[in-house]
């Protein structure tokens, strides 16, 4: 009865160790590609820093605005097609009762287009994400996904916003 | 003992790759264009619930196993990478991607909206092309640039389109008005106005006449190096010098031309200038 006792501790543990293992990581693993070639805009080193940081921070708004279904958590980092249709899956997984949590556990970005005028910025991000399913609170899957997405940032008066966020086929 | 160790462990096992996988596969297309219809074949008996999730979209379907799922033109639209669930008496999972549709849209900017004539690479334009669904066209595209204006032949590029983004420069005209500006793509343009205004002047000269003590000086109309009038409103500037003194007059063009009267002291020194271009020098009568 004892020994059931511990082993049902030890089943316990395990559980949120894994589970620890798998959402504890805030950060994930960043890869910059070198951005000697983009253009056609010379692209300066504080931009670069400033673009990254902020594409960043869009993917951690976007994982707190679909897990907690708040559309407003996204206005920090998106603007435009990319916030309206973020914001359309939440209301969609409002109405169904579903949640989604994002990871991102890594990122490999190549900066690849800096428009003449300054206007956009567009980057391609090859990156490693689990995805946990919720449904009405009840964990239905958890998968691990490798896509590469295309993002089209546009500067607002503090920082960098997120126009166009899409995954396309590796 | 050993065998409950073994259950257990088995059952952690089966637990941990509950939580992480999936036991089967669904078979699922690789892609879908935007908006079209597509079905996914199921298999066994009884009620499930299949989950098309992605950051884009997410769709929820009660369904019928042992039946083809359906759906409809339009149900899933946006661009993407989409996990597939289906829960039933066995869970099944898949992938796939949504690209998006043909070509029907396009955002293009274009820089700057006022420019001098005559400036190499002076205009830039960039344009996203974008399918009906606001879907980013990723699929290389070609789009078609014209710069048209008031005079010469237009200016025209074909470009195809890198990660659904293609751009071009080109020159201003030589002579100054209004230029349309437009990208096109599958039959949808976009058109900007591009203000080309006279560049800086490029020669400048002065005549004078006499007129009892004083002087009349006068411009020739002035002209950028395309021959284009310089707006009215541009100072030009008039200095006399004499005998350690120098005085100053700016003058706004007007018609064309910048006129003034100036002190006639022998031997003064009058020279013209508009912003960094300086005119003739003129010497008047002699000490």
């Amino acid at each position: 009865m004892q020994r059931r006792a511990i082993w049902k501790l030890f089943l316990m543990a395990c559980s949120v160790l894994a589970t620890l293992f798998v959402w504890g990581s805030d950060q994930p693993a960043v890869r910059v590609e070198p951005t000697d070639s983009v253009g056609p805009r010379t692209l300066e080193k504080q931009t670069e820093t400033a673009v990254i940081r902020d594409y960043l921070q869009a993917w951690h708004s976007l994982s707190g605005a679909l897990d907690q279904n708040r559309a407003d958590l996204l206005n920090r980092d998106f603007v435009g097609t990319a916030k309206e249709k973020l914001t359309d899956t939440i209301r969609e997984q409002a109405k169904l009762g579903i949640q989604t949590r994002y990871r991102d556990g890594s990122h490999d970005i190549q900066l690849v287009f800096y428009s003449p005028e300054g206007l956009s910025i567009q980057l391609v991000d090859t990156v490693e994400y689990d995805v946990q399913l919720l449904d009405h609170e009840k964990l239905q899957t958890t998968q691990h996904v490798r896509a590469r997405y295309v993002a089209v940032l546009t500067p607002t008066e503090v920082q960098w916003k997120v126009r166009v966020f899409q995954a396309e086929p590796e | 003992m050993k065998t409950r160790l073994t259950l257990l462990l088995g059952g952690l096992i089966i637990l941990a790759a509950g939580q992480l996988t999936v036991a089967q596969t669904l078979r699922l297309p690789k892609t879908v264009e935007a908006g079209a219809a597509f079905s996914i074949p199921s298999n066994g008996s009884g009620k499930a619930v299949l989950y098309i999730v992605g950051p884009a979209q997410v769709l929820r379907r009660d369904v019928q196993l042992g039946e083809t799922i359906s759906l409809a033109p339009g149900d899933l639209h946006n661009a993407g990478h989409y996990l597939v669930l289906l829960v039933g008496s066995f869970t099944e999972s898949g992938a796939f991607d949504v690209t998006a549709a043909r070509p029907t849209a396009l955002s293009f900017i274009a820089k700057p909206s006022r420019l001098p004539v005559d400036l190499h690479d002076g205009i830039s334009g960039v344009a996203y092309v974008f399918d009906t669904f606001q879907n980013l066209v990723l699929q290389p595209t070609q789009v078609s640039f014209q710069l048209s204006g008031v005079a010469g032949a237009p200016q025209s590029r074909t470009v195809s389109t890198r990660n659904g983004v293609a751009w071009t420069k080109m020159n201003s005209a030589s002579k100054e008005g209004a230029a349309q500006f437009t990208a096109q793509v599958a039959g949808v343009a976009d058109k900007r106005v591009i203000q080309q205004v006279p560049g800086d002047p490029c020669r400048l000269r002065m005549n004078v006449r006499p007129s009892g003590q004083r002087l009349e000086l006068e411009t020739e109309p002035v002209r950028d190096c395309s021959g284009n009038a310089v707006p009215d409103g541009t100072i030009v500037t008039f200095t006399e010098m004499y005998d350690g003194g120098e005085a100053t007059v700016d003058v706004p063009l007007k018609r064309g031309v910048a006129r003034t009267e100036m002190p006639a002291y022998k031997g003064a020194t009058i020279s013209v200038a508009t912003g960094v271009v300086m005119g003739n020098e003129i010497r008047w009568g002699k000490e």
